[in-house]
């Protein structure tokens, strides 16, 4: 699955002078709050973060709540898929007009008609709605499937994915897998990054 | 062209829904390229849609053009069907039947997978369901309707929670809707009770595991700012002649309740309210009990109670949730909240305020829940004994007190430790062990010391634990007490309650609110049926003279400890019954009586054993 990348970070987190006694539960909430949301700073969804090492010193704003900052550094788990990218998600529904997926438990895909290519069709077999392939009867999406398709969007506040399923090495991975459609040497495989960032304020 | 069609009857459902998706796609441009004909078929469909009470007719169409929607939902578009989709997000399911609900519901969580667009119109549109339309708001709460509501809640959590299964993050986004929809202090009644009803019904889905803790802190929330909006002005004036102990306003119930003025001097009705609310609510943390969640519940709302109601001490009534739900589990839930409560009282970390209000809740809960055993309460005492006795030991040597302020953590825990014992005295004598560890605190120590509760803490409560501990042979040294009769509270007390006046602050106090009282009265314990140790003792004057006065108002109905109904005879002898008595052999001590004379025992008991109470 592409979009994924482990980063180093430095960070700097504020932090309320009534939790000077609790520092380190502050920095947790702090970060926590990220987690699960684009942010712009990081270019991604936080989706876990490890803190590393954090400095015993830290400065004090003045101002008129006198907050503190903790430099820190921390390793992060980031989703920042970009389009054409291939993803991977678990089907939860089957309609006439499109498939839902969720992708890494949080974030839902959807797969519109229109981008399902053409040799799937929509059939209900055995009560189940199931999607065909016609090319290759053995090839079959149905609730529970894990599909992989290709990223066209990303609404970044709802975390919305829009999929498609027009690339021919998408599909069922269970079938993908079989056929050896998995390692196509033209997609693009990113292997986890050491990115450093810098100074990225985090505010409270 | 549409409607035609479906007259006819002879179309399929895959029909339908294609010529209706054709309408939509007809009328996706800009204004000027929409043909008249397209434009009035779709001035149709949103007619059909139109959210007002229907007959059945037109339930018939409406239900059909919803199902042919569902299945459209790639073609509604947010800039071209504006007008549509203001009908759908206007739809009231309280108005239809179920198949129209059924239908309505389907339609809405097709909206909402669909990507970008309608998650948070949606979201909102079965929020705003949680409360009835007005015109049927009025009757919902009657028998006949209960099932019918039920059942329209039951839909709109399953919407929700298939929402949820497709679309992970929309508790994120309900949690704004509900926050921007929870009905306030000021909102009416029948807007209120529903809304509360439904949330907290979401709270027993899949879907409550995520949002537990923000339903039941807002509910929390809601309750305190109801309950300190009502003011006691009205009902109950501070009354010298009254006493702690007689505020028992047991037939309270029967007078009429004059709905107190918030300000601007509006009748809101804030006592019905939260009293109906209060109702739900405790129904609510029984529904968890039996299901078997009362744990996961009961922790949340130990954290709300941290937060919101521990340190607002006018709330008179919300604490009672915790009470209420501490009698369903006493082993774990109840004695979780009193540790709790003490771990505050302890800690230095906290501050003063709220260390002095968790000491009064934990002598108003030990005192008043009748399902804390014993071992618990001798325990707890012995605790806050030794807490007590350590801090005299520390201030040993530092210069006299100058301020009853300046400890105002060791009176509050003091009175605490007094007023318990008023309540459990006799039943922790009853029991030997019990019995042993009481003789063994080092209270006489605490009363002699240059802090002088005594002279300090509340003269209602110095008197009333004074008798009894007299009366149980507790005490041993002579203790004169400085007492200003008939006193609520001194000068002294006063100063160390501060402001807020937690000298004072009882909060488990005898519950006033009518319909919610049936989940508390079972467990609490009233004064009048408490066993005093003294009871046992022939009620004379002299046994009068040392108890609290009596108010002379109805209040007293419900007491029924004759003994102390007041006698006039002038009995100098004190009767002793034997079984009940103190078996340590007596040493002539004094009690000193409130008029003046001193009494003198006149008679040893049958048996004599050796003595087991601290020196």
């Amino acid at each position: 699955m592409e979009g994924l990348t482990v980063s180093d970070a430095n960070l700097t987190v504020y932090i309320h002078p009534s939790m000077t006694n609790k520092v380190r539960g502050a920095i947790l909430t702090q970060l926590s709050s990220l987690l699960f949301r684009y942010s712009e700073d990081l270019e991604g969804v936080l989706l876990a973060y490890q803190v590393n090492v954090r400095n015993k010193v830290a400065r004090i704003l003045p101002g008129l709540v006198p907050h503190f900052g903790v430099k820190l550094k921390a390793t992060l788990l980031l989703f920042a898929p970009k389009p054409d990218m291939l993803i991977e998600g678990k089907v939860v529904k089957i309609g006439r007009e499109s498939i839902h997926a969720i992708v890494l438990g949080f974030s839902s895909a959807a797969i519109m008609r229109g981008d399902i290519r053409e040799e799937f069709k929509f059939q209900i077999e055995k009560g189940t709605e199931t999607y065909i392939c016609k090319s290759h009867k053995g090839h079959r999406i149905k609730v529970g499937s894990i599909i992989r398709f290709a990223l066209k969007s990303m609404d970044e506040e709802i975390l919305h994915i829009s999929g498609s399923l027009m690339p021919p090495n998408t599909g069922c991975i269970h079938w993908l897998s079989k056929c050896g459609m998995e390692h196509d040497p033209h997609t693009k495989r990113c292997d986890p990054l050491s990115l450093s960032l810098s100074s990225l304020d985090v505010n409270i | 062209m549409a409607t035609h069609e479906m007259e006819d009857g002879c179309l399929s459902d895959s029909d339908v829904q294609s010529s209706v998706a054709e309408i939509l796609e007809n009328v996706a441009k800009p204004p000027i390229m929409i043909s008249e004909h397209d434009g009035d078929l779709y001035g149709q469909l949103v007619l059909m849609l139109i959210p007002v009470e229907k007959n059945l007719d037109e339930e018939i169409l409406f239900v059909t053009a919803l199902k042919a929607l569902s299945g459209a939902v790639s073609k509604i578009n947010n800039i071209f069907h504006v007008s549509l989709l203001r009908n759908i997000f206007s739809i009231y399911i309280w108005d239809y039947g179920l198949d129209a609900r059924n239908a309505i519901l389907e339609l809405i969580t097709n909206l909402a997978i669909v990507p970008d667009k309608f998650l948070e119109d949606c979201l909102e549109m079965l929020v705003r369901n949680f409360q009835p339309p007005g015109r049927i708001r009025g009757y919902i709460y009657q028998p006949k309707f209960r099932s019918h509501k039920q059942n329209i809640y039951v839909q709109l959590h399953e919407a929700l929670c298939y929402i949820t299964s497709l679309v992970p993050i929309a508790p994120f986004k309900l949690k704004d809707i509900l926050d921007r929809r929870m009905p306030k202090v000021h909102a009416e009644k029948m807007e209120m009770l529903p809304f509360v009803e439904c949330m907290l019904g979401l709270e027993s889905n899949e879907i409550g595991d995520y949002l537990r803790s923000t339903l039941l802190s807002m509910v929390v929330e809601l309750l305190v700012d109801l309950d300190v909006s009502i003011t006691w002005g009205h009902i109950l004036k501070e009354d010298n002649n009254k006493d702690i102990f007689d505020i028992e306003l047991e037939d309270f119930h029967n007078a009429e309740y004059n709905p107190v003025g918030v300000s601007g001097g509006k009748k809101d009705n804030n006592p019905d309210k939260l009293d109906c609310l209060m109702v739900i609510v405790c129904e609510h943390i029984k529904s968890s009990a039996s299901d078997g969640h009362l744990v996961k519940v009961f922790d949340i709302l130990m954290e709300s109670f941290r937060k919101t109601v521990l340190n607002a001490y006018r709330s008179k009534f919300s604490q009672f949730i915790m009470f209420y739900a501490c009698s369903l589990e006493p082993e774990i839930c109840g004695l979780k909240f009193v540790i709790f409560l003490i771990d505050i009282f302890v800690s230095k970390a906290e501050d003063p305020i709220s260390r002095m209000s968790a000491v009064c809740y934990v002598a108003s809960y030990l005192s008043r829940a009748r399902f804390i055993s014993c071992s618990v309460v001798s325990s707890l005492i012995k605790r806050l004994v030794e807490w007590c006795y350590e801090y005299c030991h520390l201030q040993a040597g530092s210069e006299r007190i100058n301020h009853p302020k300046s400890h105002r953590l060791f009176y509050a825990g003091f009175q605490a430790v007094m007023y318990i014992l008023c309540f459990r005295m006799q039943s922790l004598m009853d029991i030997q062990e019990l019995k042993s560890v009481l003789f063994h605190l080092p209270l006489e120590a605490i009363l002699c010391d240059p802090l002088d509760p005594l002279r300090i803490c509340l003269p209602t409560i110095v008197k009333e634990f004074l008798c009894q501990a007299m009366a149980a042979h507790l005490l041993k040294k002579p203790l004169i007490s400085s007492l200003q009769d008939n006193l609520l509270e001194s000068e002294m007390s006063a100063a160390f309650g501060g402001v807020e006046r937690l000298h004072m602050f009882f909060p488990f106090d005898p519950y006033l609110l009518k319909e919610s009282d049936r989940f508390i009265k079972p467990n609490f314990e009233s004064w009048s049926m408490v066993r005093k140790t003294y009871t046992n003792l022939n009620s004379e004057d002299e046994l009068d003279d040392l108890d609290p006065l009596s108010a002379d108002d109805g209040s007293e109905d419900g007491r029924d400890d004759d003994e102390l109904a007041g006698g006039d005879d002038d009995e100098d002898e004190l009767e002793y019954s034997i079984n009940q008595m103190s078996i340590t052999p007596r040493p002539v001590f004094e009690i000193a009586m409130a008029d003046g004379r001193v009494l003198i025992p006149s008679r040893m008991p049958a048996r004599i054993r050796p003595s087991v109470s601290p020196v």
